[in-house]
């Protein structure tokens, strides 16, 4: 038993912190809103240099190889910075699908993958819209139980405006004649594990918009003063913070497990999903919620940058599966007539 | 990470288990706030202590087993499944003993410890006074130094199992020209010393589970003192480090309580469904037990392998102490109408124990810290915010 990130894999989240914080600043995320992809190639080219865009593809196909469990913590900065590219769904579900779909398509694709040539993205009949169609190179698209493989030019797409100007969300339509590369129950597994890859995706980002949420609070809790003192010296004000806190630490250890699961290919992953996801996106949303109001009227505002990472909350708590959708995926577990529960069951 | 147990660990929890299954009382005792229920719990002390279960995490030497966090987890969890019997004395094994054995001299380690361990002392608390409740710094409450006695006088209250035990530990204020934090000590006080007076208080259901405690030139000897005199302060943040800390709440407990709920709600579906808040409450239940349990496992890897307890562990208190009252509250929506009633009543069947988890539930966000205070350290210490 030992449920501890390794050294490796902590000193590479410090890194890629590092990194996005300095790079992905609030200034140069109200810069792409403005632009007509909302995309940097450039930035993309980064992170690939970084070795992120190649960090879960396999080591034959010119790959880390490594996995959800080494990608978690990455994408738990990639949410305290909202980074707007969609490299959590490019390494956690677009590079493992692509690898479970095998063949012909794995084996062109994903060394384009992992040098960051190609950006794969995924879309689910679930997710209602495809995120960042209009920049994938390779949209795997599942559609009435089917799986495409889409290249640029085999779909049209209509983009869809998200509140959170760094989204961008499309309808897609397949092209008459393009035939899917998966249909069956093959097709229906690959989706329910790229379901359970991107609610993980989901359930890190929360983790760290609710850090990011926190951290912007305490800065300016400190920063206001109000009759002659900082707010944050304020119990009322403290305990909205803390209050958060608590939520979020609590929902730090079941997306680590979650990841493990994943990463193990466990039968039980999509309970552990659910359960990360619901945890994390609620204290996320309680992060939106009672930093808003320390804010005061800042935090309603444009100019303030806390509705950055407030809107992205509340987008990802109802994307890769809604609240109802994973709690239902717990209620079948619990109350099932088979269900161990209990002292003891949590990792047998 | 590897999330599975080591088949060491799992021998241990077979072993745990197999003696349980055969010790653990058939019928439940009596409640410890009760003069009977307190005798019967001291002897499944001993019973324990004769298997050497009762302080698995103790040196060898101390008849404990030396069991590292995980291998105490493992053990706490195979106790919960097997309904054995509350702790009466764990004020003593879980928050004086780690105190002890940190600040204690040998020769207190050798007369306390053992005692201890045989539930032959079994200790109660001595840190709140009239005056001083959340703010402990206040504490009025004397010891007077006269050769190698000290001289108490004052009063505390709040004092969990001080009914019928034998045994307290305490803060004092050994220098009466001190302030605050400054000239306190902690010190050890048989409860049977002249000059003592216990008077039980009921609590919410009716039995003594705390007192409020008279010193009148109560002598207790010097070496009886835990630490050094004027240096309370430390010992007992030390004491109540352990308390917030792991040992006292252990997730195999809540876990419990949320495995139950599950089953009496589908033993009630027919009318629990009715209210749709019901179902949502125990699958969520259920999810905070689980978070409970993984984020201690992770806690107690991290501090296995030379980690530090950070401030982070002020948010544990809040979590476990709202989650129980969430769950019992759970349960008595469940219950309905028969709720309110006491388990001998005729019609209360399939009540259970609900209701005496519900009432103590009521407790948990106020002792060892009410969680305002928790959340006040929450906000300065882990998050830095402006005191």
């Amino acid at each position: 038993m030992d449920f501890t990130f390794s050294e490796d894999q902590l000193l590479f989240q410090d890194s890629v912190r590092d990194f996005l914080v300095n790079e992905i600043t609030p200034e140069r995320l109200r810069a792409g809103w403005d632009t007509d992809s909302g995309r940097e190639p450039a930035l993309w080219q980064q992170l690939a240099e970084l070795g992120l865009t190649g960090m879960t593809v396999p080591e034959e196909h010119d790959g880390l190889g490594m996995t959800a469990l080494d990608f978690v913590l990455l994408a738990q900065e990639c949410g305290y910075v909202a980074l707007p590219e969609s490299l959590v769904n490019h390494a956690l579900v677009g590079v493992p699908l692509l690898r479970d779909i095998g063949g012909e398509l794995a084996a062109s694709w994903l060394p384009r993958a992992a040098s960051g040539e190609a950006r794969i993205v995924v879309a689910l009949e679930q997710n209602l819209l495809a995120e960042d169609a209009h920049v994938a190179d390779l949209l795997l698209l599942e559609q009435g139980g089917q799986l495409y493989a889409l290249e640029q030019g085999q779909f049209a797409c209509e983009h869809n405006q998200s509140i959170d100007p760094g989204r961008r969300l499309f309808t897609v339509t397949v092209n008459e004649g393009v035939a899917p590369v998966l249909t069956g129950e093959r097709a229906a597994e690959l989706r329910s594990a790229s379901l359970n890859r991107g609610a993980l995706g989901c359930a890190a980002q929360a983790l760290g918009l609710a850090q990011r949420m926190v951290d912007l609070s305490v800065a300016y809790t400190t920063d206001r003063k109000q009759f002659g003192k900082p707010i944050g010296s304020f119990q009322a004000v403290k305990h909205h913070l803390a209050n958060v806190a608590v939520k979020l630490e609590y929902a730090k250890a079941p997306v680590y497990r979650a990841a493990y699961a994943v990463a193990e290919d466990a039968t039980s992953a999509a309970g552990h999903v659910a359960h990360a996801k619901l945890a994390a996106c609620e204290a996320a949303n309680l992060a939106a919620k009672n930093s808003i109001q320390v804010h005061g009227a800042m935090g309603y505002t444009w100019e303030v940058d806390l509705h950055i990472f407030m809107k992205k909350a509340w987008a990802l708590a109802n994307t890769w599966g809604d609240a109802g959708f994973h709690k239902q995926q717990v209620a079948q577990a619990i109350f099932a007539e088979d269900a161990v529960l209990g002292a003891g069951a949590t990792f047998q | 990470m590897n999330l599975s147990y080591t088949e060491q660990q799992q021998a241990f929890r077979e072993e745990v288990r197999a003696w349980l299954a055969e010790h653990v009382p058939a019928e439940p005792l009596q409640s410890f706030d009760t003069a009977e229920g307190f005798r019967q719990h001291r002897d499944w002390e001993a019973t324990l202590n004769q298997g050497r279960w009762g302080m698995v995490t103790w040196p060898e030497t101390l008849g404990g087993r030396g069991c590292d966090l995980i291998e105490w987890l493992i053990f706490e969890e195979e106790y919960y499944r097997a309904r054995a019997p509350l702790r009466v004395n764990q004020n003593g094994i879980f928050l004086l003993g780690p105190t002890l054995m940190e600040y204690g001299t040998d020769e207190q380690k050798e007369r306390f410890l053992p005692a201890m361990a045989e539930g032959r002392d079994i200790w109660a608390q001595g840190w709140s006074e009239p005056g001083a409740g959340s703010d402990m710094a206040a504490i009025r409450s004397s010891a007077r130094r006269e050769g190698d006695k000290y001289i108490i006088n004052g009063q505390k209250t709040w004092s969990t199992r001080a009914v019928w035990a034998d045994w307290l530990f305490g803060m004092f204020r050994t220098d009466p020209e001190s302030e605050r934090h400054r000239g306190l000590t902690f010190i050890l006080v048989p409860l049977q010393t002249p000059g003592i007076t216990v008077r039980p208080i009921p609590q919410l259901d009716g039995l003594p589970g705390f007192a409020e405690i008279f010193f009148d030139n109560v002598e207790v000897d010097v070496n009886n003192r835990l630490g050094d005199e004027g240096a309370g302060w430390a010992v007992a943040m030390a004491t109540a480090g352990f308390e917030r800390g792991l040992m006292l709440r252990s997730p195999a407990r809540f876990q419990e309580t949320a495995r139950r709920l599950v089953q009496l709600y589908l033993e009630n579906e027919a009318t629990a469904s009715q209210d749709p808040a019901i179902k949502e409450a125990v699958i969520r239940a259920w999810l905070d037990a689980e978070s409970y349990c993984l984020s201690t496992y992770q806690t107690a890897c991290r501090l296995s392998q030379g980690g530090k307890i950070g401030a982070e562990s002020s948010t544990n208190k809040i979590f476990w102490s709202e989650l129980d009252q969430n769950m019992h509250a759970t349960a008595m929506s469940i219950l309905g109408a028969r709720a309110e009633l006491l388990s001998h009543a005729p019609a209360a069947q399939g009540v259970g124990k609900w209701l005496d988890g519900w009432l103590f539930s009521q407790s948990g966000p106020i002792y060892a810290g009410t969680n305002e205070i928790q959340r006040n350290i929450i906000a300065e210490r882990m998050l830095g915010m402006p005191r």
